[in-house]
């Protein structure tokens, strides 16, 4: 079940935001599909990232992929722990799993990002297209 | 068509996400690769091999048909011993890499990877011009590969056989279970362990024998991620991967499997011209400085010009580092020396390492068996 209080991106990213202030990381299904992650690699604190850009890389046993920016805005911190141990991603995608927190650009941006119900009903029409 | 092996329920059942495999389906993973694979290293796991392909070579003349087929020799395969092979066209390019059993008077058993299984067949059958008996068996056999540390431990406790007299690269047919299993210590993943191949119709009942006994030990079922790094740790190359039509022995560092004064066998001219005039490529292994994972066509550079490229890689859960098999060009072949490995547009620093990128824990010769 995806926690209330975040809003979710399409491409399976989440974000926590307090006043202009997002934290973001990948939701239970993006993790659970990646399977056990081995190596992220993150931008620098004082990356500017675009909403629908890529900002990173996550690599996984069996597949590589990419984190999208779900709201555009300056990089304020990073999580240094996912270097050595990537796999809290797995062991805790909303807690520890964090990837990084980025100061809001334009708080409209979250107008377009999922709610968790309508989140969970769009992973439930990816799972069906297969 | 997919075809499906004999351990196919029990796979589903045990909830394995599967995948396809040299036309196979096949139990990519159970729980989690690095978890199987720590599970094998530790304590023990257990593969369904039965995609592999078995092919018999039986009748007068097969000695010498199966002394043309490989590049080793099999003049000291003496009764009850394994024998590790490269199988090589005219112009000395790996068909396949195989195991041979010499399982009678005039009969020998290969064990092949299961993607060359048909074209194996094929090419055998060709070059026996109808003198000796070739049979695929694949279909009616299947083989259950049972690795680790406590691999031992387990099997004791369902067959009368001594295993510690059966060391390294050793067969003899055993009862497990009561199931009839020609029961060889080999493997493909560095530890301790055993190969079982028996009547198809019997593999349900020996896995399930076998997972139930293994149990108390830590026996856990493995699938084919797991078996690949693993496989990887210890520098084993993949057909198909890491060695195919186009690779020689020498260039795949297998040197050690080419008998040049043998007799004659196919390839032995290019082998003896390769021998002579050197190499173009050599595979080698090398390990990232991160976490980062090389995998197959990156490039690798030499602070600027390509020198090769990589032919396997992954995340190495044991050296918690990327680790990678690639060819590189002979005069940089070397360990210690400093590489890149081109990833996604970007160099990142790797260095070449002696193979394999763990110590093995093989048992290679006879020794009481130890207690618990």
């Amino acid at each position: 079940m995806c926690p209330e209080g975040l809003k979710y991106a399409k491409t399976h990213e989440w974000l926590k935001a307090e006043d202009n202030e997002g934290k973001v990381g990948i939701t239970y299904y993006a993790q659970d599909r990646l399977g056990d992650i081995t190596f992220v690699e993150l931008p620098q604190v004082g990356a500017e990232l675009t909403k629908g850009k890529s900002f990173g890389t996550v690599e996984s046993f069996k597949a590589v992929s990419e984190f999208y920016a779900p709201v555009s805005g300056k990089v304020i911190q990073v999580n240094r722990e996912l270097r050595t141990n990537p796999e809290l991603i797995n062991q805790d995608p909303y807690g520890q799993g964090w990837i990084l927190v980025v100061e809001i650009a334009s708080p409209a941006e979250m107008e377009e990002l999922l709610s968790p119900g309508d989140y969970e009903q769009w992973v439930k029409q990816q799972e069906e297209a297969g | 068509m997919l075809k499906i092996t004999a351990l196919h329920q029990i796979h589903l059942n045990l909830g394995a996400e599967m995948i396809q495999f040299a036309g196979w389906q096949m139990p990519l993973q159970y729980t989690s690769i690095p978890e199987e694979h720590r599970s094998a290293r530790e304590s023990a796991g257990l593969f369904d091999l039965c995609h592999m392909g078995e092919i018999r070579l039986r009748g007068k003349g097969v000695f010498q048909l199966a002394q043309q087929l490989i590049t080793n020799d099999l003049a000291h395969l003496k009764p009850g011993r394994v024998l590790y092979s490269p199988m090589c066209n005219s112009q000395g390019g790996i068909i396949d890499d195989l195991l041979v059993y010499g399982t009678g008077q005039e009969e020998f058993l290969l064990v092949v990877n299961a993607t060359n299984t048909e074209k194996d067949y094929a090419w055998i059958e060709k070059q026996s011009r109808g003198e000796a008996k070739v049979e695929n068996l694949t279909d009616e056999r299947s083989l259950i590969a049972l690795q680790g540390p406590k691999a031992e431990q387990i099997l004791t406790e369902l067959t009368d056989v001594s295993l510690s007299q059966l060391v390294y690269y050793r067969f003899i047919q055993a009862k497990v279970k009561g199931v009839n299993t020609l029961l060889s210590r080999t493997g493909y993943t560095g530890e301790d362990g055993f190969e079982l191949c028996l009547a198809s119709q019997e593999a349900p009942k020996l896995w399930n024998a076998l997972l139930q006994t293994g149990k108390p030990y830590g026996l856990k079922p493995i699938g084919l991620g797991a078996r690949d790094t693993l496989r990887l740790e210890m520098g084993y190359r993949l057909h198909g991967n890491d060695i195919d039509e186009t690779t020689s022995p020498f260039e795949a560092a297998l040197d050690w499997t080419v008998k040049l004064n043998k007799g004659d066998f196919i390839g032995r001219e290019a082998l003896e011209k390769q021998k002579k005039e050197g190499i173009r490529r050599k595979l080698i292994g090398f390990q990232m400085e991160s976490r980062i994972a090389p995998r197959k066509g990156y490039s690798l550079s030499l602070q600027g010009p390509r020198i090769g490229e990589v032919t396997s890689g992954s995340f190495s859960p044991t050296l918690r580092k990327g680790i990678g098999l690639g060819y590189v060009t002979p005069q940089y072949a070397y360990p210690n020396t400093s590489i890149s490995v081109a990833i996604r547009g970007e160099n990142y620093p790797a260095k070449i390492v002696p193979l394999p990128f763990l110590a093995s824990r093989i048992k290679r010769i006879s020794r009481p068996c130890t207690e618990k």
